[in-house]
């Protein structure tokens, strides 16, 4: 019989993350080793974090069938306005004008939702409407496109600053270290370890299918590994980037909310197959409309950041951040008919495009040639789940045929 | 009969064979889907390929037709005395073997003659001939009996008409041997016969055909020999000299006897469980059609309800519109579930109040194929394996384990996506995902489509079992053998009205054909 899935059920995944370990490794090699040093590892999170979060709300989107929102590199831009326009023209509170921001995200996704749900507009065309309007708005509430900032340091702090330390530090073999860092990866360890070892023995109490004893510790040895590496680098630079802790929290909510819960749930069964979903007694277009709406409160989310980290508005920020966060879901394993995926596949995939651009630019390649890369990599990572499918049974899509009364 | 005797003239008077497939073997990574299969066609002859689902039956004309290519398959294909090495589908088509797939190939939005030569335009030097086109078109329609335009879209005309298009666009390939993979399970009895009666004229004409079918009455209509297949092997020939009955034919198929179909069952019927009272419905979209019309219905505890009628009669429409307006707009009516009125307005409310409606359609209404067998079972009730939303996933692993033991789900795990199951596994998860919802009335829609006799048989018997503890079933079902076989009462619906109530004593097909033709001729007559 089967043990549980790690191994089995994400074969994609798996190849994905062996694939990213593998461009680590060659950027490792021709970087000289910069790629891994402290102070670039915490860039990379500072950079990419936007990416990363917008790639979640991008999958909840691309589960319910395919569906991807075009809008989003445009509300970034509208978002990050309006918190400008909020706390440096009109001095308002700093915590008062994110939640203002948030809601905002909220309602342009609750409008963009009605039209989709409700209305039946396909999600391309709503969202392309909304990627119109959108920088336009932006343009028009920036005066015409002017750039505003700087922020307030209390602002700013949410993309580029870091935790504080709890006592000054500590110093290890001669190196100065971010005793929080260190705390928190260990804790993280621990905490990891001592789940999966009290969740297999509640299974073996209920007669419960466990976890093989090598599986299960060579889980445990993989995660603790990364995580600690991870945090050691972290804690030898400035320690955790604030970013960080809003990612984690968000990709641990939506792994929750897509791997455990009944509305999770629901979102495959939409994506697989809408009018079986639908007599099966789930509320289709309710779900639809929670996508989008949430896909435009995560947008929101990533429009502090992006500004927070430019220290400005920009008419122009956020522009083609929809084809990163889509690239990502689909690198990262996303059926692009919907159905399949999972955030952390998501992650995986925003992390390749992440480090292909840093490692690229650590070795002085132009820009122009990045974006090569990155589409040839998209192309590459979609064609070889293809291709090694090719022979496996798959969900007939939706033939466009005459079958008036298919049957099978 | 002079059918029979018309057959047994020209087998003797034809002797030279067409098709041999000797020795084909076929195989896929970890299945021998084919293992030395033998078949035999000679000219002027209908010979029907006769297995369960997954038997090999479709593997066999893909390799035949060329989908296969050479190479792929071992074993050797002889047409017309020559070898063939057939590289793709066109290669086959080229000296004259067309196969028609069960689900037509044919473009809605193009016209009929459009349709009758994609990829074998009229043209010269590419550019279209449309004068050639239609009137080419307009001859082979007239073979094979199409009285309509051939500027007509394909989507404004039946299926019983489509299935024509694609035999009148074989005949436009110069057709000498055409494959039909299940032609007729979307038909309805009359188009159907019409469409059987056309192979046997083409026979006549010189071009034979093999008929995939699971309707063996049809095979035994027009049939001249069987090549039975069982688990990719092919297990004999029997010709019309010989014995070709039904049971016949389902002994080789499932290889031992099988002396009842329908598995017995001890009535314990009790008070009415549902009653569906003066229910209308109209069309979803021309809201001016009454699509069910005054249906008064009633199901008891313990009770097969078997509901008869031709495709259209509006007996799945009747079905969904109870299930929490899962069709329809305009609905009025009452519905009763143990003695009281409810108002079911949405699915969910369906389900809660006990009720489950089980499609025909499994692939495109009922299973999420690309999910696993465990999602598409729990999909019905999250809430029996969920806490405050949050699913427990140990929970439903084991739920979905009890139930694949239960339905006798053939497959090692639960974790495999549904759509590599065989159609009639797929059909038990069906099913499955509908007692996992704990429903205590059925509305099973075809509950036994596109399903081999064998698991049939099983599935009669998961029907047994849950009238056994108390649910009540309302079945509805186009093969009247099926409906004589597992109900207690039938009702006959024609036309979005109940035509007649009978109970199943003594009840005869006939008796059914009548009440509908009855009920037919007086629409005419207004």
């Amino acid at each position: 019989m089967k043990k549980k899935k790690m191994f089995t059920g994400n074969m994609r995944e798996l190849t994905m993350l062996v694939a990213l370990v593998l461009i680590i490794v060659f950027f490792y090699i021709f970087t000289d080793g910069k790629i891994l040093k402290p102070m670039n590892i915490s860039n990379l999170i500072n950079q990419n974090a936007y990416v990363v979060i917008l790639a979640i709300g991008m999958l909840l989107c691309i589960l319910t069938g395919g569906n991807i929102d075009l809008s989003v590199g445009s509300t970034v831009a509208f978002v990050g306005a309006c918190a400008a326009i909020f706390i440096i023209e009109w001095h308002w509170n700093v915590y008062l004008s994110i939640g203002l921001c948030l809601l905002i995200g909220i309602l342009l996704g609750m409008w963009q939702g009605f039209w989709i749900a409700y209305m039946n507009i396909p999600p391309f065309i709503t969202t392309l409407s909304g990627m119109l309007v959108f920088r336009g708005a932006t343009l028009l509430i920036l005066k015409g496109g002017e750039t505003i900032g700087p922020f307030p340091k209390e602002y700013q702090s949410l993309s580029t600053g870091f935790l504080p330390d709890i006592g000054g530090g500590i110093t290890l073999f001669g190196q100065k270290l971010n005793l929080l860092a260190l705390a928190v990866g260990i804790a993280i360890v621990v905490i990891f370890c001592a789940m999966q070892i009290i969740n297999n023995i509640n299974r073996k109490k209920k007669g419960y299918e466990t976890d093989s004893a090598i599986a299960l510790i060579v889980k445990m040895l993989g995660i603790s590994v990364i995580v600690l590496y991870l945090f050691y680098k972290l804690a030898s630079f400035k320690g955790i980037p604030t970013v960080l802790v809003i990612l984690g929290i968000l990709l641990l909510v939506y792994s929750f909310f897509t791997q455990k819960t009944v509305r999770g749930r629901h979102l495959y069964a939409i994506g697989g197959n809408m009018k079986a979903a639908r007599l099966s007694g789930i509320k289709t277009k309710q779900m639809m409309f929670f996508a989008y709406t949430n896909m435009s409160f995560i947008a929101a989310i990533a429009g502090l950041v992006f500004a927070a980290r430019l220290n400005s508005a920009s008419p122009v920020a956020g522009q083609s951040f929809e084809m990163d966060a889509i690239a990502s879901c689909f690198i990262g394993g996303a059926s692009a008919y919907g159905g399949t995926g999972t955030i952390s596949g998501a992650l995986i995939g925003a992390l390749i495009m992440g480090v292909l651009n840093n490692g690229m630019s650590l070795m002085g390649l132009s820009q122009n040639l990045q974006q090569v890369v990155k589409g040839l990599v998209l192309l590459l990572a979609v064609a070889m789940d293809v291709i090694s499918k090719t022979n496996v049974v798959r969900a007939p899509r939706a033939k466009k045929t005459a079958t008036a009364v298919v049957k099978s | 009969m002079n059918l029979e005797l018309q057959n047994a003239y020209q087998v003797k008077d034809n002797q030279n064979i067409i098709l041999e497939m000797n020795d084909i073997t076929k195989e896929f990574p970890g299945v021998k889907a084919l293992d030395q299969v033998n078949i035999q066609v000679r000219e002027n002859e209908i010979h029907a390929l006769c297995g369960e689902n997954g038997a090999g039956k479709s593997t066999l004309m893909n390799v035949l037709s060329g989908i296969y290519p050479y190479g792929t398959y071992e074993g050797e294909i002889y047409y017309q005395g020559k070898l063939c090495r057939f590289r793709n589908i066109k290669d086959s088509e080229r000296i004259g073997i067309v196969i028609i797939h069960q689900e037509l190939a044919l473009v809605p939005y193009l016209s009929i003659a459009e349709n009758m030569f994609l990829g074998n335009e009229q043209a010269n030097a590419g550019v279209i001939d449309w004068d050639a086109t239609y009137q080419k078109a307009s001859k082979y329609m007239a073979m094979v009996g199409l009285h309509e335009n051939p500027r007509s879209l394909i989507k404004d005309i039946g299926v019983g008409k489509q299935q024509l298009v694609e035999i009148a666009k074989a005949l436009a390939k110069n057709v000498k041997l055409l494959i039909l993979d299940e032609p007729t399970s979307s038909l309805n009895e009359q188009d159907a016969k019409n469409l059987l009666d056309l192979l046997l004229r083409l026979k006549d004409q010189g071009i034979s055909s093999i008929l995939i079918s699971h309707k063996l009455n049809e095979i035994n209509y027009c049939a001249d020999k069987i090549t039975i297949i069982r688990d990719g092997k092919s297990i004999e020939t029997l010709t019309r000299e010989e014995d070709i009955s039904e049971e016949r034919i389902i002994r080789g198929m499932v290889g031992r006897e099988m002396t009842n179909r329908y598995p017995a069952r001890e009535p314990n019927i009790g008070e009415v469980a549902m009653e569906i009272r003066n229910w209308n419905v109209y069309h979803p979209l021309y809201s001016e059609r009454k699509v069910v019309d005054d249906v008064t219905i009633n199901v008891r505890k313990g009770e097969v309800v078997g509901i008869a009628g031709l495709i259209g009669a509006g007996r799945t429409e009747l079905c969904m519109s109870v299930f929490g307006r899962a069709y329809g707009t305009g609905i009025s009516g009452q519905l009763i579930i143990n003695g009281q009125e409810v108002h079911l307005k949405d699915i969910p409310q369906a389900i809660k109040a006990g009720l489950a409606y089980i499609t025909e359609d499994r692939k495109g209404d009922g299973l999420v194929i690309s999910n696993s067998i465990k999602h598409n079972i729990t999909m019905s009730r999250p809430a029996f394996i969920s806490n405050h939303g949050i699913i427990d996933k140990d929970l439903e692993t084991k739920r979905a384990k009890e139930l694949r033991a239960q339905l006798g789900v053939k497959t090692p795990t639960v974790e495999q996506n549904v759509g590599n199951l065989s159609g009639g596994n797929q059909q038990k998860v069906l099913i499955a995902k509908w007692i996992f919802a704990e429903p205590e009335i059925l509305m099973m829609d075809e509950p036994t489509r596109g399903v081999d006799v064998g698991a049939k048989y099983e599935i009669y018997e998961i029907i047994n079992d849950l009238v056994a503890q108390g649910k009540s079933v309302l079945m509805v079902s186009s093969e009247l053998p099926e409906i004589l076989g597992m109900c207690d009462r039938i009702y006959v619906m024609n036309e979005g009205h109940i035509v007649a109530e009978l109970e199943n004593k003594g009840v005869t097909q006939e008796m059914i054909m009548g009440y509908i033709m009855e009920d037919s001729k007086g629409d005419i007559g207004v």
